[in-house]
């Protein structure tokens, strides 16, 4: 995915090159490899999941002596619902092709991730070669997620809606400034040493004079998780501005373009691959920003919830906590993904995602 | 293909006037230096009227382009369009460049009309784009974006979207200068049908030079540095001109002779 400017063009050039050589009208070809037609889905592949259950359970009726009976049951509970969706997965598929191709997508992995649970039941609850209570097996840390939902589902909310702040208050100011930066000469000249002197500091460092200067931490908060995106959106933007290719701005200008044609019907679209790799990087960062900003000044979200899980030494709601986090955040960047594919669809065929 | 009038328009054309031009560059290194790519430069083009300039690369040919089209200053000389002297770029001179520089992200339909919107007449002209689409024979691909399309493909948007704004002049720098011959000699064709039907203003750069003989009423040819126009040549065969009529031929023939690439 992250392919620079140049990069882009290169190939785009490559293959322009590679069709001028042909006179024939060429209608576009569909290139997505998932296309392919979905017949039978090896035996393997299907059992994959169900075979790993099973395993996942023996493993686990043999180490629930060792464990409090709540979190044994509850896991047995959670092991025998998997095994029975996987089974009854594998009786529909046969007559939904959907579900077919999916399986045939995901059930390793799904298959490997549950190996992965039996993997760390074995060295918590069954060999106990990781001490207590830093490292609480996988049942003990579904039964926090279960027994805290309502808790960790308000953090999570809490969380979003700063993060969500944060970040579009930093692509708003930075997708601007970017812009600002990359086209006019003036701004250039006065913005990029303030870009190159206050971007690279991380956005954390600026915690202590965060929480004298701004009312509440939830704002302070706000305002670092927009500085840390803040940074790399305009970068990115800038250097994709500034890199137009002078050839499209000529051509806009022969056919009348002014000003605003060229920053916002050439420039902007001819910068929007690297706008993208900015808006990426701002997520990342935003993420890192938010989880520090919440450990040590607001009152809510999931990076405070897991110092006050550790606060109590309860270290099941932590990787609950971690959990949620992980799905939280992959959730947010599939959808900034998402919005990628929908912007970039004429990049389809031209680079390889 | 049967010649299509657009929007009725019979003579859009207007002349081109270049009056003692001269450019000087500054070289890219520290000596200071600055090279003189063109020098003295003085034509004049009919309204309506075929000018091909061919000569060696690197002779001022595209800055001379450039200059009419208005994207750069000449250091002294005027450069008038009708009566106006050229103060920038603007509808009024298309240009057509040898890579079609078609804007990837948008579909080709959206590529034509990017002129009108330019111009923001697209509310009053949208009706052209389908026109002009079908002008160039590329019905089936107007939803298509640019990297599906073939060399000659990708050139025919590109001359679509250079004359959707009807343009008094048309500056052509190689545009058929990537394509294979067979594609080219299609396209000169295609632009020879162009032009009949507008009437519009043509000046072609090219160092094809069966290219200049068979598509122009003028061929101007042009020596390096200094760029210098050499020596004017009219044309009054008859189109479509046959590339192996005895004319055709003696007149090539004597334009390699003139660039110095005749027999000896």
């Amino acid at each position: 995915m992250l392919f620079t400017q140049r990069e882009v063009k290169e190939i785009a050039d490559a293959n322009e090159r590679a069709q001028a050589t042909s006179t024939i009208a060429r209608p576009p070809e569909s290139q997505n490899r998932d296309e392919r037609p979905v017949e039978k889905v090896r035996w393997l592949t299907l059992l994959a999941v169900p075979f790993a259950a099973v395993i996942a359970l023996g493993l686990h009726a043999f180490a629930a002596g060792n464990e409090p009976p709540a979190e044994a049951l509850l896991y047995t509970y959670f092991l025998s619902g998997l095994l029975v969706v996987a089974l009854i997965a594998v009786v529909v598929q046969s007559v939904w092709a959907g579900l077919r191709k999916w399986m045939r997508d995901s059930y390793p992995l799904i298959a490997a991730a549950v190996f992965c649970l039996v993997g760390w039941e074995l060295v918590t609850s069954v060999l106990h070669w990781l001490p207590l209570p830093y490292f609480p097996g996988p049942a003990g840390v579904l039964l926090s997620l279960v027994n805290d939902s309502a808790v960790l589902f308000d953090s999570t909310w809490h969380s979003l809606l700063l993060l969500l702040g944060g970040y579009t208050l930093g692509v708003a100011v930075g997708l601007v400034s970017g812009i600002c930066i990359g086209w006019f000469p003036h701004a250039r000249y006065w913005g990029m040493p303030i870009l190159k002197i206050i971007g690279p500091i991380p956005a954390t460092a600026w915690i202590p004079l965060a929480m004298v200067l701004s009312p509440s931490a939830m704002f302070s908060a706000i305002g670092l998780i927009a500085l840390a995106v803040w940074f790399p959106v305009t970068m990115l933007t800038a250097s994709g501005v500034s890199n137009t290719r002078a050839s499209y701005l000529d051509v806009a200008r022969t056919l009348g373009a002014g000003r605003a044609y060229l920053i916002f019907n050439v420039a902007i679209p001819a910068a929007m691959p690297s706008i993208f790799i900015g808006l990426f990087m701002g997520l990342g960062a935003s993420f890192l920003t938010l989880v520090v900003a919440e450990t040590v000044g607001v009152k809510s979200g999931l990076g405070w919830y897991v110092s006050w899980a550790q606060g109590w030494a309860e270290y099941g709601k932590v990787y609950a906590a971690l959990l949620i986090m992980a799905a939280f955040f992959s959730t947010i960047m599939t959808a900034l993904f998402k919005v990628r594919d929908h912007v970039l669809a004429w990049q389809k065929g031209v680079i390889k995602w | 293909m049967v010649a299509t009038f657009v929007s009725g328009v019979a003579k859009e054309g207007s002349s081109v006037h270049v009056t003692n031009v001269t450019k000087d560059f500054a070289a890219k290194d520290r000596t200071n230096q600055r090279t003189l790519a063109l020098d003295g430069v003085s034509l004049s083009v009919a309204a309506g009227e075929f000018v091909s300039i061919i000569g060696p690369s690197a002779c001022g040919k595209s800055t001379l382009l450039r200059l009419i089209a208005g994207l750069d200053f000449p250091s002294s000389g005027e450069l008038r369009v009708g009566s106006e002297v050229i103060s920038g770029a603007n509808a009024e001179r298309g240009l057509v460049f040898q890579d079609p520089n078609l804007f990837p992200w948008l579909t080709v339909r959206r590529n034509i009309r990017s002129g009108l919107v330019a111009l923001r007449v697209v509310r009053e002209k949208n009706h052209e784009v389908d026109e002009f689409i079908r002008l160039v024979g590329l019905e089936g691909f107007a939803d298509v974006y640019p990297h599906h399309l073939s060399g000659g493909m990708a050139q025919r948007v590109a001359l679509a979207r250079a004359l959707i704004t009807h343009p008094k002049v048309l500056l052509l720098d190689e545009p058929l200068g990537a394509l294979d011959a067979f594609t080219r000699m299609q396209m000169q064709d295609e632009v020879l049908r162009l032009w009949q039907a507008r009437l519009t203003t043509m000046l072609l750069v090219t160092h094809d030079i069966d290219e200049a003989i068979y598509m122009s009423d003028r061929i101007l040819i042009m020596t390096p540095r200094p760029g210098r126009i050499d020596r004017v040549i009219s044309l009054d065969m008859e189109r479509p001109r046959d590339r192996s009529h005895p004319d055709f031929l003696r007149l090539r023939s004597e334009i390699l002779q003139l660039l110095d690439f005749g027999r000896r």
